[in-house]
């Protein structure tokens, strides 16, 4: 099949580009970028892209698919699908499911469920058996199997010592350490601590928590020489210790969710549980870290963290309700609106952060947008208006702070593996 | 007049007005306590449901008393720890509850924010009593009253809360409660038992109890919890009655009136002493006849609007 990308804005630091062009994709490969002849206009499926952006595909590192284990709130299908409608078409998928990708036959099993679909799979095995922190999890069979990061996301990996073995023992394939920057001594918590956590009478998580792990795992980093990836990182004091490091050529990386750089602990105030999830919402100085961050590449990529979660579960007691928010189909709507259009981010920044660095975090090779490769894009579309619904979600779970919410930025289609997601619909191209 | 809105979830935001209309129907009601014949007919045929996800004695006694003393049916549902964890979700329990015509629903739950919750998945009036360490509106109340009762205001007056303000559902209704009537409110207790910048709400903090009493007119000394684990937050009740215990000796000190009230119930020998906590400064007791009417005004009003 013959598909023509007309009048579209390529964008992609990568490669420098940016310009207004036609792309010509044939079978899934891109044949032409620039001028298009009669005869090629006219056999093609043409879509009209004047004022939409092409990008390489977006990567999202930091998503919770629940397959295998929980299948009624999400599946790698699903979540696949979800991803495809939110603009992304590749994702990593955490190790925390049922039972814990904690070697190769669940790593194999995540990406057999995931084969033939537009987006790409990339498992991240569990560090520690069972995640609990006391042994190493087979790293080399799970890589061999196609793991492209190793984390016990949902805590960090327990100790300074089996974590200075997982950095010092990754190092042989060059994989990073993702790290869910909690101190297991205060987080019993279900909010941030702070003014709002007192009034509430919530039971809190300091940043501090936080600011602790980062800094050990920052140490841990240095000292063995493996590299160390921050996961959804939530505080400013998290931020300055992760530019600092850096400074001193650190290898560590981080990202950030976008409800971390949205919403405050203020939005807790209505007891509602979809402002629950783990990092908790900080304050508004820590929403400011997170953008100053994003602007001086502190913070390398945005990752979703999205969390699917049963109705049943969600809708509780707010003590007792899971962590976690959907976050796939609302990414590119809140990076646009709050970090575009406030005027912090230019979309290169966006490409970036979206496409490009997460996949150099993991290895993964970074999709080109040149004749004669594989297409990979994701066309959105920097100015439409929209509002948000989850019961339109092609998520399994609902579970969406932002529900309603008026969004500027939206996904219009996505290519990859010689298909395209368009208006609700998977095509064969 | 009616009062603002048709929930008691809390008195943070609850205006000065509404308050003081609390307080003078209860006065009515606390007349009515003294009658040999206790009842009135105020609330027939209104149904209300005592809704207790932890244990409770005297605040369900009370509430469940009030109830009866309006002439309301009531019913009681006690249950502790999540409902998730035996089967049915707290909104099911509530759904079955409310498919039976209630018209009020009083609460009291570990989790913060259930009384909010409530509101969203019911019809019924909600009136929270006591939600995990957040408020516990009605004690507040009582408490304000039986301050007014003794010594004829709130306004001006200086209130001290003595105790572990972190883990305490009174303290923030106190705060929120006196302050809107005029009051000076202070906490004294060990860093450990401040939650987080406190000051924010206009509060000043202390760590020094004879300072506390030479200060204020009002003590209300909070309850320390014998179950929480010690050493945590305090090294121990031991050393917690040598530092902030309220003693004859250290009333006596200071030589001068001040009121001590304590919610309830008791540890003598640790916030407070034997002596003083059955001596002329205390209206322990007072504030639980108190609590009833008090109850009994919140129902009315609240029962009686819609």
């Amino acid at each position: 099949m013959q598909v023509l990308l007309k009048d579209v804005t390529l964008i992609n630091p990568a490669q420098k580009l940016n310009e207004k062009t036609n792309i010509l994709i044939v079978d899934g490969i891109i044949k032409k970028i620039g001028e298009i002849t009669a005869d090629e206009l006219s056999a093609s499926e043409v879509y009209e892209l004047n004022g939409k952006i092409c990008s390489p595909g977006f990567f999202d590192m930091h998503v919770h698919l629940r397959e295998p284990g929980r299948e009624d709130e999400e599946t790698v299908v699903t979540g696949c699908n979800a991803a495809a409608a939110g603009g992304f078409t590749g994702l990593a998928s955490m190790p925390n499911t049922s039972p814990d990708a904690d070697s190769a036959e669940v790593v194999k099993f995540i990406i057999e469920q995931a084969k033939d679909h537009l987006v790409d799979v990339h498992p991240v095995g569990a560090v520690s058996v069972e995640r609990k922190g006391e042994y190493l999890a087979p790293l080399a069979e799970m890589f061999d199997a196609g793991a492209v990061a190793f984390s016990d996301d949902g805590t960090a990996v327990k100790t300074a010592s089996l974590l200075r073995s997982a950095m010092e023992y990754s190092q042989m394939f060059d994989t990073t350490i993702i790290e869910h920057c909690e101190d297991p001594s205060m987080d019993d918590g279900v909010m941030n601590e702070g003014v709002v956590s007192t009034m509430l009478g919530l039971p809190s998580i300091p940043t501090v928590a936080e600011d602790l792990i980062v800094m050990r795992d920052a140490l841990i980093a240095e000292y063995t020489g493996g590299r160390v990836h921050i996961a959804h990182i939530s505080s400013k004091g998290a931020v300055d210790i992760v530019r600092k490091a850096k400074e001193r050529g650190v290898k560590v990386t981080a990202e950030v969710t976008p409800h971390h750089f949205t919403l405050t602990d203020e939005s807790v105030k209505s007891f509602d549980t979809n402002f629950k999830m783990n990092p908790p919402l900080r304050s508004r100085e820590d929403v400011d870290a997170m953008i100053e961050g994003l602007k001086d590449g502190t913070i390398d990529c945005i990752a979703t963290d999205h969390a699917p979660h049963s109705i049943e579960e969600k809708e509780a007691e707010f003590i007792y309700a899971p962590n976690g928010i959907l976050g796939l189909e609302t990414a590119l709507g809140l990076v646009i609106s709050e970090l575009v259009h406030k005027g912090h981010l230019t979309l290169e920044d966006v490409v970036q952060k979206l496409a490009i660095n997460p996949r150099k975090i993991l290895n993964l090779p970074v999709p080109k947008i040149e004749v004669d490769q594989p297409a990979n894009l994701t066309i959105f579309d920097p100015d439409a208006i929209w509002t948000v619904d989850v019961s339109k979600f092609k998520s399994k779970s609902k579970n969406s702070p932002f529900d309603k919410r008026l969004l500027t930025g939206k996904s219009v289609a996505v290519i990859n593996n010689s298909k395209m997601f368009y208006k609700d619909q998977f095509i064969n191209i | 007049m009616p009062l603002k809105s048709r929930h008691l979830l809390g008195l943070q935001g609850v205006p000065e007005e509404d308050i003081q209309t609390i307080l003078d129907t209860a006065t009515t009601f606390r007349e009515v306590l003294e009658r040999p014949i206790k009842k009135v007919p105020t609330l027939q045929g209104k149904t209300i449901v005592n809704l207790f996800y932890e244990s409770s004695t005297r605040t369900r006694i009370s509430f469940e008393l009030a109830q009866k003393r309006l002439s309301a049916d009531t019913i009681n549902f006690a249950k502790s720890g999540s409902s998730t964890s035996k089967g049915e979700t707290f909104k099911d329990t509530v759904r079955n509850i409310e498919a039976m015509k209630v018209d009020m629903i009083v609460v009291r739950h570990e989790s913060a924010g259930v009384p909010q919750f409530l509101t969203r998945i019911s019809n019924a009036n909600v009136i929270n009593a006591g939600d995990g360490r957040h408020e516990h509106p009605t004690q507040a109340l009582l408490d304000m009253y039986s301050i007014r009762e003794k010594l004829g205001r709130l306004a001006g007056l200086k209130v001290c809360v003595v105790g572990d303000i972190a883990h305490s559902r009174v303290a923030l209704s106190n705060i929120y409660g006196l302050k809107a009537m005029g009051a000076e409110v202070s906490l004294c207790a060990p860093p450990t038992m401040i939650p987080k910048d406190i000051y924010r709400l206009g509060v000043k903090v202390i760590h020094n109890i004879d300072e506390a009493i030479a200060q204020n007119d009002v003590l209300n000394v909070l309850r320390i919890q014998l179950e929480r684990k010690a050493g945590t937050s305090i090294p121990s009740l031991r050393e917690y009655h040598n530092y902030f215990g309220i003693t004859k000796e250290r009333l006596e000190k200071q030589n001068k009136d001040i009121l001590i009230l304590h919610p309830g119930p008791i540890n003598r020998g640790v916030e407070i002493s034997s002596e003083v906590a059955d001596g002329p400064y205390q209206i322990i007791l007072n504030q639980v006849t108190n609590g009833v009417a008090i109850r009994m005004a919140v129902l009315y009003l609240l029962g009686t609007m819609n």
